[in-house]
């Protein structure tokens, strides 16, 4: 038996605050992006069905954080990602992304406005320093304009799950109910004053991510909080195995796999952020204006549900049922939850209509799939009040 | 983990017992606690012809693609349905639950293997603990 998944050539890995805490938990950690992080502490499935039925915390303080200040920030970030950051109002956050030029992604980020003239934006942990040398380079030259790298600064911590706000309420005093999602808000959580609380997460279930001091004690301390708090409801700590599940099933963009330098955003099927008519000019609009001219992308992601018996991984091809290469599958897996065989991949427009069969190659044999609409789950809606 | 001193084991981390001619084979303990959550595993057809070292079929986690090489040479007599719909049972106990049923040649199939012990001795090493 032979692993023959991704390893990563072993650099010197970079830990987070709570890393001991992992060790404690007996968690097996994989090199995700650089960092050693957990991939599973009891068992991937285990922890991806606490977070569809009840809850689970997930250490995210390996993404990174960007904040831009001053006079010129709105400018700055009208320039620099895709979405149209003047319709946010203080303490609300969108999806959006950096792009370069031609219309790839540099990453895909969720935009904070804390404040007037003050924006967060979180990246992702394996791209930090592509990211920062991309801000700086592209707005850095901006007057009235600070660019700070906080990244290390937090511990971030994932709080996700259809029990996350009773857990999250146990430990503040501020109300979490008129937090809608995608906004926040500042409280103190555990005893952390001035606690960023944000209704957001990458689970596709109603959830929180904190963000609290980066020392190892406070972070130790707090994320034991949570699990104690979340005792009643059978909280898990969930790594990123079931993070990568959770997402998928949710068919949630991941950068290296569903959007990378050489995808562009129309094929990545998130044009609903781009704003190309925000008003201002953004890194990349060009080229997309041009995309949409020349009749729109020639490939598009799609979502697959394998019909025969098989597994869809990333960097599978996809066949026509004739046989011939068509796409690729970008990530693919088991949906523990909804317990299909799921994968998201680029194929030609052709094949992208709802229903249409194609198979996928797995270890030379065609196995069959069709497309299906996404995302693959949906949260069910909460009971309207009487 | 443990590994039963009955079987004798394979550096790919399969586990065989030999009974006369035919070798029944699994996977170890370590291998199916490395992989985490087993979800899917592909068994060779009945009658297939391997030979020592080659691929017999694949078991996959949620996370990963594993494949499976057999420690012995010889034909396919015998693969555990079972485990098409129940593919879980191996992470339950891995030592009790074989995979396929390969009828030997007989002689030193068995010359390259481990003895329990020494597989043991072999995964602290590659694990590093």
């Amino acid at each position: 038996m032979t692993e023959t998944a991704n390893i990563m050539d072993a650099l010197p890995l970079r830990k987070t605050a709570l890393h001991a805490t992992h060790h404690g938990h007996k968690a097996r950690m994989v090199d995700f992006g650089g960092w050693d992080m957990p991939v599973q502490y009891k068992g991937l499935i285990e922890e991806h069905m606490a977070v569809r039925t009840g809850v689970g915390i997930f250490d995210v303080s390996h993404m990174g954080d960007i904040q831009l200040r001053g006079p010129n920030s709105l400018a700055a970030v009208q320039k620099l990602l895709m979405n149209d950051a003047s319709k946010l109002q203080i303490g609300q956050a969108h999806y959006s992304a950096m792009l370069y030029p031609n219309g790839t992604f540099v990453d895909d980020v969720v935009l904070h406005k804390l404040g007037e003239n003050d924006y967060l934006i979180v990246i992702n942990a394996g791209t930090r320093e592509k990211d920062v040398q991309w801000v700086r380079q592209t707005i850095g030259s901006m007057g009235g304009l600070h660019i700070t790298d906080v990244s290390d600064y937090y511990t971030q911590i994932a709080i996700q799950g259809p029990k996350a706000k009773d857990v999250l309420q146990k430990l503040t005093k501020t109300d979490l109910t008129p937090i809608k999602n995608y906004w926040f808000t500042w409280g103190e959580v555990c005893g952390c004053a001035n606690t960023m609380i944000a209704r957001t997460g990458y689970t596709g279930e109603d959830g929180f991510e904190i963000y609290i001091p980066a020392d190892e004690a406070t972070s130790a301390r707090v994320w034991g909080e949570i699990l104690a708090a979340g005792e009643e409801f059978g909280i898990m700590p969930c790594g990123l195995g079931a993070r990568n599940t959770l997402r998928l099933e949710s068919a949630m963009a991941l950068y290296g796999h569903e959007i990378s330098d050489t995808i562009n955003v129309f094929e990545a099927n998130l044009g609903r952020y781009c704003k190309l008519d925000k008003g201002t000019d953004f890194v990349g609009r060009e080229a997309l204006l041009k995309v949409q001219e020349e009749g729109g992308p020639k490939r598009r992601l799609v979502g697959l549900e394998m019909v025969d018996r098989g597994i869809g991984r990333d960097g599978y091809p996809v066949l026509s049922l004739d046989g011939k290469v068509i796409g690729e599958v970008t990530s693919g897996s088991p949906g523990p939850f909804i317990k299909k065989n799921i994968a998201l991949a680029y194929v030609p427009m052709e094949y992208t209509e709802l229903g249409t069969e194609v198979a996928v190659e797995i270890r030379g044999q065609g196995v069959k799939a069709k497309v299906v609409p996404t995302p693959f789950y949906k949260k069910p809606k909460p009971a309207s009040a009487v | 983990m443990s590994y039963p001193e009955k079987y004798r084991y394979a550096k790919s981390h399969e586990w065989v017992e030999l009974d006369g001619a035919t070798a029944t084979i699994g996977i170890t303990d370590y291998a199916q606690s490395s992989l985490g959550d087993i979800v899917f595993v592909e068994l060779p057809k009945v009658g297939q012809e391997l030979t020592a070292g080659s691929t017999f079929g694949s078991v996959e986690s949620v996370k990963a693609v594993s494949d499976l090489y057999s420690p012995v040479t010889g034909t396919v007599t015998a693969i555990n349905e079972p485990l098409n719909d129940a593919p879980d049972t191996i992470n339950s106990d891995a030592n009790a639950t074989w995979m396929i049923k390969v009828e030997t040649k007989g002689a030193d199939d068995l010359s390259s293997l481990l003895s329990a012990a020494d597989y043991e001795k072999f995964v602290s090493e590659e694990t590093g603990h």
